[in-house]
């Protein structure tokens, strides 16, 4: 069994509890165990305000993590991009390191720079698999039609993540789809950016960014739109919502985590894999797989 | 900032540009030849005219300081990093954002709902409270509670400056 620190983020397990659990039942049954550690905010909403809080944040969580030996799994793009990215300028920035190092002392902590992040879909493509996520399939799921939104932080900046995918046109998620059986359609402008950090910002601007992934969708016919960050989730599922009530139209199209995506083709249930709390109805989705627990509580 | 304003002498503030060449983040920029790539690549820049990153380079290398940290537009980047991709000199343009953003709030330019943010951020560890009502949820949902250490954080929550340091 492999074990890694369970990093969750702020979003996730108030707002994305559908994504939290699917992820933590997928986990599960593919031997992977997820520790839950005392984690906080991963710095990155404070690198706008300061820089050297947000280090000081993102170093904490890395000392928790290395004092217990694990190394990070994140299901947050944001917090990806934040853990990895300060990791790195951890180890180039001399002067912030030695006030980040004298600032944890102050609260008994310390690091070495051990420890490791990475999110956990890009986990389950290069340590689980492709072959061995196929062979954990019992559902084939080969009457949806999906479209992939990959979500800025999960490749960019390339420099950060070491040459997993590419940063303009990545491949990995759709891999990761068709494992399922489903079909992944191919469009062009994958980098999209779903208008997330922009919500509190200016709420109108930031629709506005996720109504185009929407259109892109409407027009390629898919069954679902399928995301890797809460943010992302919250933007497409949630803002969708807003977008119709707003704009007066009318999309209607399914947002899953590609847990949930993964989970169906692996036989979990639909209450395990939280599809009660999607914001966009998923009961035509499930409709078109002949087998699978039907049964949806709204 | 349009097209048609113009750059009033008194405006120039000198040391502007070196202290944005001394912070981490902030040496590259006068690297840029306004290509324009940048703002070629922003979604933001694409439903927006307020936001420009070209334009904003050029204002940072003007000196125009104070209309560079009081404006809105300095917190319309959504941080997607295509221009940081793309940009032919590495620019690190999401970088200079950084550096730009927290010489704003150091001046006391600090957008509204960051403010928010930075408070609950310190004393809580969190963006979002975990109150009664998401744990018991979270119960429902057969969820472990959110683990927290209010002590540990304490100790790093109380060094945090979120000001001027």
């Amino acid at each position: 069994m492999t074990r890694y620190a369970f990093f969750l983020g702020c979003t996730t397990p108030v707002r994305a509890m559908n994504y939290e659990l699917s992820t933590r039942r997928v986990a599960a049954k593919l031997g992977i165990e997820l520790v839950d550690l005392p984690f906080t905010c991963c710095g990155y909403p404070i690198e706008s305000i300061n820089r050297d809080a947000a280090m000081l944040m993102t170093m904490r969580n890395f000392a928790l993590a290395e004092a217990n030996g694990l190394d990070m799994i994140t299901v947050c793009s944001a917090c990806t991009g934040a853990l990895t990215r300060f990791s790195g300028e951890f180890k180039e920035d001399e002067a912030l390191r030695n006030k980040t190092l004298g600032q944890l002392k102050l609260a008994g902590l310390e690091y070495k720079g051990s420890t490791r992040v990475r999110h956990f879909a890009r986990v389950l493509y290069e340590e689980v698999g492709v072959e061995k996520l196929k062979a954990a399939v019992v559902q084939n799921l080969g009457a949806l039609r999906v479209l992939t939104h990959y979500g800025c932080h999960y490749v960019r900046p390339s420099e950060s993540y070491g040459g997993f995918d590419d940063p303009e046109t990545p491949s990995t998620l759709d891999e990761l789809v068709r494992v399922t059986g489903a079909e992944s359609v191919t469009m062009p402008n994958k980098n999209v950016c779903c208008g997330a950090p922009l919500l509190s910002v200016d709420k109108n601007l930031a629709l506005s960014m996720a109504e185009i992934k929407l259109q892109m969708a409407q027009a390629a016919n898919v069954d679902a739109l399928v995301v890797v960050c809460p943010f992302c989730g919250i933007s497409y599922d949630r803002g969708q919502l807003e977008i119709e009530a707003e704009l007066q139209r009318k999309y209607g199209i399914p947002v899953l985590y590609y847990p949930q995506l993964l989970g169906m083709a692996m036989g979990l249930s639909p209450r395990d894999l939280g599809f009660m709390m999607n914001s966009v109805k998923v009961q035509g989705l499930l409709g078109k797989l002949s087998g699978y627990a039907a049964g949806v509580k709204t | 900032m349009s097209k048609r304003d113009s750059v009033n002498a008194s405006e120039i503030n000198e040391t502007f540009c070196r202290q944005v060449l001394a912070k981490p983040g902030g040496e590259r920029f006068r690297a840029c030849f306004q290509c324009g790539t940048c703002t070629a690549s922003c979604p933001v820049r694409a439903i927006d005219s307020r936001y420009n990153p070209r334009v904003l380079v050029k204002m940072v290398e003007l000196g125009l300081r104070d209309r560079v940290l009081k404006s809105d537009a300095l917190w319309l980047c959504s941080m997607c990093y295509l221009c940081h991709e793309r940009c032919p000199e590495e620019v690190r343009f999401p970088e200079l954002m950084t550096v730009l953003r927290n010489m704003a709030v150091d001046a006391g330019y600090i957008h509204p709902s960051y403010a928010k943010l930075s408070s609950i951020v310190a004393e809580q560890g969190r963006i979002y409270e975990v109150d009664d009502f998401i744990n018991m949820r979270r119960k429902q949902l057969g969820l472990p509670l959110v683990s927290s250490d209010r002590e540990q954080w304490g100790k790093i929550g109380t060094q945090l400056r979120f000001g001027k340091q």
